[in-house]
C-alpha cells in the first residue's frame, strides 16, 4: 500500500477547495511572515554584499585622520605604523558653489586626488565625463547626484569659492563615491542630492587653494587583514598630535557608513523579530481550522480505518493539507518577498548612491522561509494528529455526542437571570473553550498590536520633524563661518536689511567621552536665554543654558551612557585642542541629531577664545529672503548658510518616500493577520454552529438574531482583543522604538488616541468583513439539509 | 365541517434544472384539517419530508398553491415566513437539533422567549416528564429525553401545527412510544395538528388520517375510523 492513496488524494484536493477561502487566509499570513524574511534578509545581504564589493574596489579607507596641516614628511611615518597596509595623504576643505540666479551658494566638500597616478584609497567611480587634467586647475569631478539635481553636464562652468577666494571651474566629468554613498548637507541628517556637492580636484590646485603646498590636512589608512584600528588610531593621534590631528576616526564613523549600517542592523534586527509573529499566528489557525475539519469528519476518519487505512495514512492525509498549505504560503511568501525585496533596492537606491544594487536573494532565505513555515504549520498540526490517532472506527462511526456545556457558567445570578437565552450561548462558548478563545484573542490582538505600533512609529517621524522644526529651531536660516569670528559680527548680520533677529552660536568639534563610549560630534555654544535655537526639556519647555557644566540630548546621554552630575570627558578638536573634564549638568530632549550644548561665554572661557562664534541664527523677512541670499553670497567669511524650510522639506521627502509607502504595507499586514484570525475563528465557529444555527431559524429566529449568536461570539473576541492588543502595542512600540533609535535619530513613540483609533479600525473592519462574509452564508445556508446531517 | 389547517393544490417541487433536475413533489392536492393527527408514510425520496418542509415554511415549492388557514405560504417573504415558524410551527427532528450549550429549561426558554402566548417553560417539561431533568445540558440526557425536550421546546409556544420528521428515528421501542405518547397528548389536550413523517408503517394506527406518499404524488388517503394507542404499536 502506497503511502499517499490516490482516493485521498481526491479528497485532499476538494477538501482545500472547499476550506479555500481560509486556505487562503492562513496561507497569507504564511506568504506576508515569509516575504518579510525574504525581503529583509534579501535586503541585507544585497546592501551588505553590494557596500562590501563597493568599497573593497574603490579601496574605501577603514581610518581617516583629518589633521590642521602637516607636512608631507610625516607620510612616511604613518605609512609605517604597525597593522597599516596602505595610506593616502589628501587635502580636503570646504567650498560654496554659485550656480548664478538669486539661489543660496551650495554647501560642498572639495578632495584632492593624486595627479599622476591613481589614489592608494578612497578611488572614485567615474560615471560621465572623464578625469581632470592635472595640468589644469580649473577642472574638476563634480558628484554625479548633485550635477543631475542640477542638470550639470560635462563642460559647463560653475563658480566656486574656497578659503575666501572665489574660482571659476571647469567640470569635465562626475562621479560617485564609496565613500558618499550616503551624503547630506553639512549638519542635516536627510539627503537632498541639491544641496550637497564633492568636488574632487588636482592635489595641486587643492594644495593651492587651500595653502597646502607640501602639506596634507587629511590622511587615511587600510589595515591589515586583522590589524585593530583603535590601535591604528591611537597611534596615528599620537604621531598627527603635534600637527593639530582633530581625532582620527574609523570607517564605522564616517556619517556615510553610519547610515548604511544602521539602515542594515535595522533590517537585521526586524528579519528576526516580525515574521515569527505571522508564523505563530498561522500555526494557530492551522491548528483550529484542521482541528475542526477532523472533529467534522470523524465518521469518514472512521470508515477509512474501518476499511484497512492504517493511523499514519489517514494522518499523513491531514498532515498533507497542512502541508500543502505551508508550502503554499510559503511558495507565495518567497516570490513576494524577491517582488518586495527588488522594489525595496530601487527605493534605497533613492537615498544609498551605490553605483548598482542588484537585489540578491539569500538562498538560506528561501530555505528557513519554507523550513520555518513548514515547521510552525507542523507544530500547529501536530496536535490535531493527535486527535486523528485518538479515535477507534467504532467511536467515530457513531454519531458524536453534544458537546458538553455542563461545566459552563449557569447564570443562576440576578445578572445572569437577565440574559437571554442567544445571549447565553454566546458567553457558554466562550468560557468552554477558554484556551482556544484565548488564542483567537490573542491572535487578534498581536495583529492590533501590529498596528498600533507601525502607526505610532510612523507618527514618530512626524513628531520628530515638529520638535525639530517647530519647538527646537525657531530660527529661518543658519549662518556658518569659515573660522570663528568675533562676536562683533553678529552687528554684520543684524545690519542686513530684512534680518528680523540675530542669534550667535560656537560649535566646536570635539570628541565626547564616558569610559570606553565615545561619540564623533560637537559642543554647541548658545546664549543664555536663546529664542532661535533652543534646547528644551521633555516638556518642551526650554532649558536655559547655565555655566558650569554641558547639556547632552537624550540620544547622546544614552550613546555615552551617562546621566546629569555625571563628568564628562571632552577632547574638542580646533583651536588649542584642549583636554576637558565637564559636569552634565541636564539631559535635553532630541530627537533628530545628537547635540551637545554649552554656555557660549563658559565655552569660550574653557577654550580661552573669548567673544567668538562660527556662526548664527538667522530670523528674517520672508518677502526680502533673495536680497538676505545675495547680501551672504557677497561676504566673504560666510562658509555656508543652510535655510531650515529646505532642510525641513529634505527631511518630509525622505519619510513620506521611504516610511511614507512602509505605512500602508504595514497597515496591509496588520489587515493580514487579524483579518486571517478573525475569518477563521468566524469559519470555524460556523462549521461547528451550522446546525444550531439552522435550528435556531426553523425555531423562527430572524436571519439577524441568529447572526448575532455567531457574530456575537467573534464581537466578544475583537472586543477582548482591542484592550489586550492596545496594551501589547504600547510595549511593542517601545520595544520598537528602543530597537530602533540611533545616535541619527531618536524614535519616540507617539501613542495618541489617533494612532489608536486607525489601528483599532483597521482590526475592527477586518473584523467586519470577515463577519459579513461568514454572515452571507448563514444568510444562504439550506435549513433543512443542515439540520438532517447527523452530526 | 372543521377548518383545513393546510391545503396543496397540484404542488409541485423540482430540484436543481435540466437533465439533473429531480422532481421531488409531481403535484400535490391534499388538506389536514385542524386537530388532527396526520401520518405522512413512504420510502425514502418519495417526497413526504420535502412537503413537510415547504408546510413548515422551512422550504418553497415551485409551483402550486399551498395555503396555511387561509394565508398563501408561497407568497409570504423570507421575513414573514420567519414569523410564520415563530408564531405557529412548531418542529421536531429525528437528531433533536437541542442547542449544546443551553440547559433543557433554557433550550425551551429559547423558544418561549420570542413566542407570542407560550406556556411556562417549566409546565412544557413537565408535560414531557422532564420537569427533574430540568438543569441538566444536552451532553447530560439520553436520546430519548433529548427527543423530549424537542418536543417540550416545540410545543412551549403552543403552536397551532407540530411538525415531526422521524421523530423516534433515533430511539428504541420503549423510548419510541414515550416520545408517541407525549405527542398524541399534546394533540387531545392543545388541539394540537400534529404531522408526523414516518417510514415505520406501523405508527399509522395512532393517526387520525394516513397519507401514502411515493414517487411525489398522493397515492391513498385513509382516514382511521379507530385509532390505537401508542402503547400499542408494533416497533
Amino acid at each position: 500500500m502506497t503511502l499517499h492513496p490516490a482516493p485521498l488524494t481526491h479528497k485532499l484536493m476538494r477538501d482545500l477547495y472547499r476550506i479555500k477561502g481560509q486556505a487562503v487566509a492562513i496561507g497569507a499570513v504564511i506568504a506576508v511572515g515569509v516575504m518579510m524574511l525574504v525581503m529583509m534578509t534579501g535586503l541585507v545581504a544585497s546592501l551588505s554584499e553590494t557596500r562590501r564589493t563597493y568599497y573593497d574596489r574603490f579601496r574605501l579607507a577603514d581610518v581617516f585622520a583629518p589633521v590642521a596641516r602637516a607636512p608631507e614628511t610625516v607620510a612616511q611615518r604613518l605609512r609605517h605604523l604597525p597593522g597599516v597596509a596602505a595610506i593616502q595623504t589628501r587635502v580636503t576643505g570646504r567650498a560654496l558653489i554659485d550656480l548664478g540666479g538669486s539661489a543660496l551658494p551650495i554647501q560642498a566638500r572639495a578632495l584632492s586626488l593624486p595627479e599622476y597616478r591613481a589614489a592608494a584609497l578612497n578611488t572614485i567611480y567615474l560615471t560621465d565625463g572623464r578625469m581632470f587634467d592635472a595640468a589644469r586647475a580649473e577642472e574638476v569631478v563634480v558628484l554625479r547626484s548633485f550635477a543631475r539635481a542640477h542638470g550639470l553636464r560635462p563642460g559647463d562652468r560653475i563658480a566656486a569659492t574656497m578659503n575666501g577666494f572665489r574660482r571659476e571651474l571647469s567640470v569635465v566629468g562626475f562621479a560617485q563615491s564609496p565613500e558618499f554613498l550616503y551624503s547630506t548637507a553639512p549638519g542635516e541628517l536627510a539627503p537632498d542630492d541639491a544641496r550637497f556637492a564633492v568636488l574632487w580636484m588636482s592635489r595641486t590646485a587643492l594644495a593651492a587653494a587651500f595653502d597646502m603646498q607640501g602639506a596634507f590636512n587629511e590622511v587615511l589608512f587600510s589595515l591589515t587583514r586583522g590589524a585593530e584600528p583603535e590601535a591604528v588610531i591611537a597611534a596615528a593621534d599620537r604621531l598627527l598630535d603635534r600637527y593639530g590631528a582633530q581625532g582620527a576616526y574609523g570607517l564605522s564613523h564616517l556619517q556615510s557608513d553610519l547610515f548604511i549600517s544602521e539602515e542594515i542592523d535595522g533590517l537585521r534586527r526586524s528579519a528576526r523579530s516580525v515574521p515569527p509573529i505571522f508564523l505563530a499566528v498561522a500555526a494557530f489557525l492551522l491548528y483550529i481550522v484542521i482541528s475542526r475539519m477532523v472533529q467534522a469528519e470523524r465518521e469518514q476518519i472512521g470508515l477509512m480505518k474501518a476499511f484497512g487505512y492504517s493511523d499514519t495514512e489517514v494522518g499523513g492525509h491531514y498532515f498533507r493539507m497542512i502541508l500543502v498549505i505551508a508550502v503554499g504560503g510559503a511558495l507565495a511568501g518567497c516570490l513576494l518577498g524577491i517582488a518586495a525585496g527588488r522594489w525595496m533596492a530601487d527605493l534605497y537606491l533613492l537615498y544609498y548612491k551605490f553605483p548598482f544594487l542588484v537585489f540578491r536573494l539569500d538562498p538560506a532565505s528561501f530555505l528557513t522561509g519554507f523550513a520555518v513555515s513548514i515547521l510552525a504549520a507542523s507544530a500547529g498540526g501536530l496536535l490535531v494528529l493527535r486527535q486523528v490517532f485518538a479515535l477507534t472506527p467504532a467511536v467515530a462511526m457513531r454519531a458524536a455526542a453534544p458537546p458538553d456545556y455542563s461545566r459552563s457558567g449557569r447564570f443562576s445570578s440576578a445578572l445572569g437571570r437577565r440574559l437571554d437565552q442567544p445571549t447565553r450561548m454566546v458567553l457558554r462558548r466562550l468560557t468552554r473553550q477558554p484556551l482556544r478563545m484565548g488564542g483567537a484573542v490573542l491572535g487578534v490582538a498581536a495583529g492590533l498590536s501590529v498596528s498600533i505600533a507601525m502607526v505610532s512609529i510612523l507618527n514618530s517621524f512626524s513628531a520628530m520633524q515638529a520638535l525639530t522644526f517647530d519647538v527646537i529651531d525657531h530660527s529661518d536660516l543658519n549662518v556658518s563661518f569659515i573660522q570663528p569670528l568675533e562676536a562683533r559680527s553678529v552687528h554684520d548680520l543684524q545690519s542686513l536689511p530684512g534680518v528680523i533677529e540675530v542669534e550667535p552660536v560656537r560649535i566646536v568639534p570635539a570628541i565626547l567621552r564616558n569610559g570606553r563610549a565615545l561619540y564623533h560630534g560637537a559642543i554647541h555654544g548658545l546664549i543664555e536665554q536663546p529664542r532661535l535655537y533652543r534646547a528644551v526639556d521633555a516638556d518642551t519647555q526650554p532649558i536655559a543654558m547655565r555655566q558650569g557644566g554641558v547639556i547632552l540630548s537624550s540620544g547622546l546621554a544614552r550613546t555615552l551612557d551617562i546621566k546629569a552630575g555625571d563628568q564628562l570627558s571632552v577632547d574638542v578638536r580646533e583651536g588649542r585642542r584642549p583636554r576637558l573634564s565637564l559636569p552634565v549638568i541636564a539631559v535635553a530632549e532630541s530627537l533628530l541629531g545628537s547635540p551637545a550644548y554649552m554656555e557660549i561665554g563658559a565655552l569660550n572661557r574653557v577654550l580661552k577664545e573669548p567673544l567668538r562664534i562660527s556662526g548664527a541664527y538667522l530670523r528674517v523677512d520672508a518677502t526680502q529672503a533673495a536680497k538676505i541670499y545675495a547680501a551672504l553670497k557677497a561676504m566673504p567669511m560666510v562658509a555656508g548658510v543652510s535655510v531650515k524650510s529646505q532642510s525641513r522639506a529634505a527631511l518630509k521627502k525622505v519619510m513620506d518616500q521611504g516610511a511614507g509607502a512602509m505605512r500602508y504595507v504595514m497597515a496591509l499586514i496588520a489587515a493580514v493577520i487579524t483579518f486571517g484570525v478573525i475569518y477563521n475563528a468566524a469559519r470555524v465557529a460556523q462549521a461547528e454552529r451550522a446546525r444550531d444555527l439552522a435550528g435556531l431559524r426553523v425555531l423562527g429566529f430572524s436571519r439577524g438574531e441568529v447572526a448575532f449568536v455567531l457574530l456575537g461570539e467573534l464581537a466578544v473576541v475583537t472586543l477582548l482583543a482591542l484592550p489586550l492588543g492596545g496594551a501589547i502595542g504600547y510595549g511593542l512600540t517601545f520595544a520598537i522604538a528602543a530597537g530602533f533609535s540611533t545616535d541619527v535619530y531618536q524614535i519616540r513613540p507617539v501613542l495618541d488616541a489617533e494612532s489608536f483609533g486607525l489601528a483599532m479600525g483597521v482590526v475592527l473592519l477586518a473584523a467586519l468583513v470577515s463577519g459579513w462574509l461568514v454572515k452571507r452564508d448563514i444568510d444562504r445556508a439550506d435549513l433543512v439539509t443542515a439540520l438532517k446531517t447527523r452530526e | 365541517m372543521p377548518r383545513n389547517t393546510f391545503t396543496t393544490r397540484d404542488l409541485r417541487k423540482i430540484y436543481g434544472e435540466g437533465p439533473a433536475a429531480v422532481q421531488a413533489l409531481r403535484g400535490v392536492t391534499l388538506e389536514i384539517p385542524e386537530g388532527e393527527i396526520v401520518v405522512l408514510l413512504g420510502p425514502s425520496g418519495s417526497g413526504k419530508s420535502t412537503l413537510l418542509n415547504i408546510l413548515g415554511g422551512l422550504d418553497r415549492g415551485t409551483d402550486g398553491a399551498v395555503f396555511f388557514r387561509d394565508h398563501d405560504l408561497a407568497a409570504m417573504s423570507d421575513r414573514e415566513l420567519t414569523r410564520y415558524r415563530r408564531d405557529h410551527v412548531g418542529f421536531v427532528f429525528q437528531f433533536y437539533n437541542l442547542m449544546p450549550s443551553l440547559t433543557a429549561r433554557e433550550n425551551v426558554e429559547l423558544v418561549t422567549e420570542i413566542a407570542h402566548d407560550p406556556m411556562d417553560p417549566g409546565e412544557a417539561l413537565a408535560r414531557v416528564g422532564l420537569a427533574q431533568r430540568a438543569d441538566h445540558f444536552p451532553a447530560q440526557l439520553s436520546g430519548g429525553e433529548q427527543q423530549r425536550v424537542a418536543i417540550a421546546r416545540a410545543l412551549a409556544k403552543q403552536p397551532d401545527v407540530l411538525f415531526c420528521d422521524e421523530p423516534t428515528g433515533a430511539l428504541d421501542s420503549t423510548t419510541g412510544r414515550a416520545v408517541l405518547n407525549v405527542l398524541k397528548e399534546v394533540n387531545e389536550k392543545m388541539g394540537t395538528t400534529v404531522l408526523i413523517v414516518t417510514h415505520a408503517a406501523a405508527q399509522a394506527g395512532m393517526a387520525d388520517r394516513v397519507i401514502h406518499f411515493a414517487d411525489g404524488t398522493v397515492r391513498e388517503v385513509i382516514e382511521n375510523a379507530t385509532k390505537c394507542a401508542p402503547e400499542d404499536i408494533e416497533w
